[in-house]
């Protein structure tokens, strides 16, 4: 690996419920790489990308971002502004879409018009602009989801099934303006995904979950082509694993 | 006519005032407060909110008779000098008008789903931007608090009449004067006062309304 880690987590515990604690021994993510998470319902891939966001208190472990230990898993509010998270069901609030795309950056103190038409024009949702959010469909509300973390410009951005409800032409969009943002701004993306082909059209590194545990992380063509983990070899030949 | 206008218009006037500041109050003490009791997890929390809850059933002639005894000279509060004026009578409906804020504003703000507030952190909201924010999606929660506070406050009669002692030209309202007319047996007054008052609800309602829709676009 050449470039410096953005991530680290060492012996990091985070109990959801008394069913399932997500469990990550040791984990460290590059700046500007692409990461996809897979494995199936209910593997932690959520709760992951949430302990990610810096908002969520840790019972055990230490997460280093950039060089900063965070406080029991809680980032401080400079590094927390350097992720953004598009959610897997995504909630607006009740004001215009541009609003809630302009959203992120008002709590920042800074306007960008030309940057936010830009992005509106990028997917599709000019005509859309002014219209209440509450009215869109689920497809639209993801394409406002992801417009309004992609405002922020991110350090990391982090995707929780991000196309999930949309239709095959607006993935194909979804994922070139996501790596034009990656080109452009350096991004670092951690992608949780069910669909595995997109895992093999985006990512750099693919680490499978399971019951909350890391079973396997490697570069994309090694995971899918050369799996070490039985059970990784099961999951990419689409074999159900728990 | 007019003698009648004259003596009716200040009363109106003075029942518009004290309501009207009495919610301005309530809102600026109780919203806030409303908001944070909704989004904290403190313990005692939901001793907080049962004493808001009831403090909705408060009878206002209860208020009325503690306050008297506060304010009058010998009371705790007897060097304020308050008794049967104006700023009594927005005192008594400030504390008739809390409970209600407090309570609408907390249920409002806990309608919004916790979600909703993981991704407005997600997005750099700090705190206090996070409560502006849930204040601002809750706003008909917001303003049917104080619709409601100003309807209890317009037609509040026990509060004010104790407080305020119905002094003419000083600290009557509508509620006081159609009690004092209906006692002298002019009921063709006590009714037209209380006309004014149903039209003046009516009035406020709508205005409401119109508000909720264009804010809700």
């Amino acid at each position: 690996m050449t470039s410096r880690p953005l991530y680290h987590l060492l012996d990091v515990c985070f109990e959801l419920s008394p069913d399932f604690a997500l469990r990550i021994d040791d984990w460290q993510h590059s700046a500007g790489q692409t990461l996809c998470l897979v494995g199936p319902t209910g593997a932690g891939k959520t709760t992951f990308l949430k302990v990610l966001t810096g908002l969520i208190s840790l019972q055990t472990g230490s997460i280093e971002f950039d060089g900063h230990g965070w406080s029991q898993g809680v980032a401080s509010i400079d590094d927390s502004r350097r992720i953004a998270l598009v959610p897997q069901r995504p909630l607006l609030l009740s004001r215009s879409v541009r609003a809630n795309v302009e959203y992120g950056l008002q709590l920042r103190g800074f306007r960008a018009d030309d940057w936010i038409n830009e992005l509106l024009h990028r997917l599709g949702l000019e005509k859309l602009a002014a219209k209440s959010a509450q009215t869109l469909s689920g497809g639209q509300t993801q394409l406002v989801a992801i417009a309004r973390a992609l405002a922020l410009r991110p350090t990391v951005l982090l995707l929780d099934e991000p196309t999930a409800n949309l239709d095959p032409a607006s993935v194909g969009l979804v994922e070139q303006v996501l790596e034009e943002m990656r080109q452009r701004h350096r991004t670092t993306l951690i992608w949780a995904t069910h669909n595995m082909f997109q895992a093999r059209r985006v990512a750099d590194r693919v680490a499978l979950l399971l019951a909350g545990r890391i079973v396997e992380i490697s570069a994309r063509d090694d995971f899918f082509h050369r799996p070490v983990d039985p059970r990784t070899q099961d999951f990419v030949n689409g074999r159900m694993v728990y | 006519m007019e003698s009648v206008l004259h003596e009716i218009l200040p009363i109106v006037i003075l029942s518009l005032a004290v309501s009207l500041t009495a919610v301005l109050i309530s809102c600026v003490l109780g919203m806030p407060l409303g908001v944070c009791l909704a989004l904290s997890r403190m313990r005692g929390r939901s001793i907080i909110k049962a004493l808001a809850f009831s403090g909705m059933a408060m009878p206002p002639v209860v208020v009325g008779l503690l306050l008297y005894l506060l304010l009058s000279r010998s009371g705790w509060l007897g060097e304020w000098q308050w008794l049967f004026t104006t700023r009594a009578m927005i005192l008594a409906q400030v504390i008739l008008d809390l409970p209600f804020v407090i309570g609408i504003t907390l249920t409002a703000v806990e309608a919004v789903p916790e979600e909703l507030q993981f991704q407005l952190q997600s997005l750099g909201a700090t705190p206090w931007q996070l409560r502006w924010t849930l204040l601002g999606e809750s706003r008909n929660g917001l303003m049917l608090a104080a619709m409601t506070a100003l309807g209890r406050g317009l037609s509040e009669v026990g509060a004010v009449l104790m407080v305020g002692g119905n002094i003419e030209g000083h600290t009557r309202v509508l509620t006081t004067a159609i009690l004092l007319e209906t006692g002298r047996g002019r009921f063709a007054i006590a009714l037209s006062l209380g006309a004014i008052l149903l039209t003046l609800a009516l009035a406020i309602n709508l205005a409401f309304i119109k508000l909720r829709r264009q804010t809700s676009r």
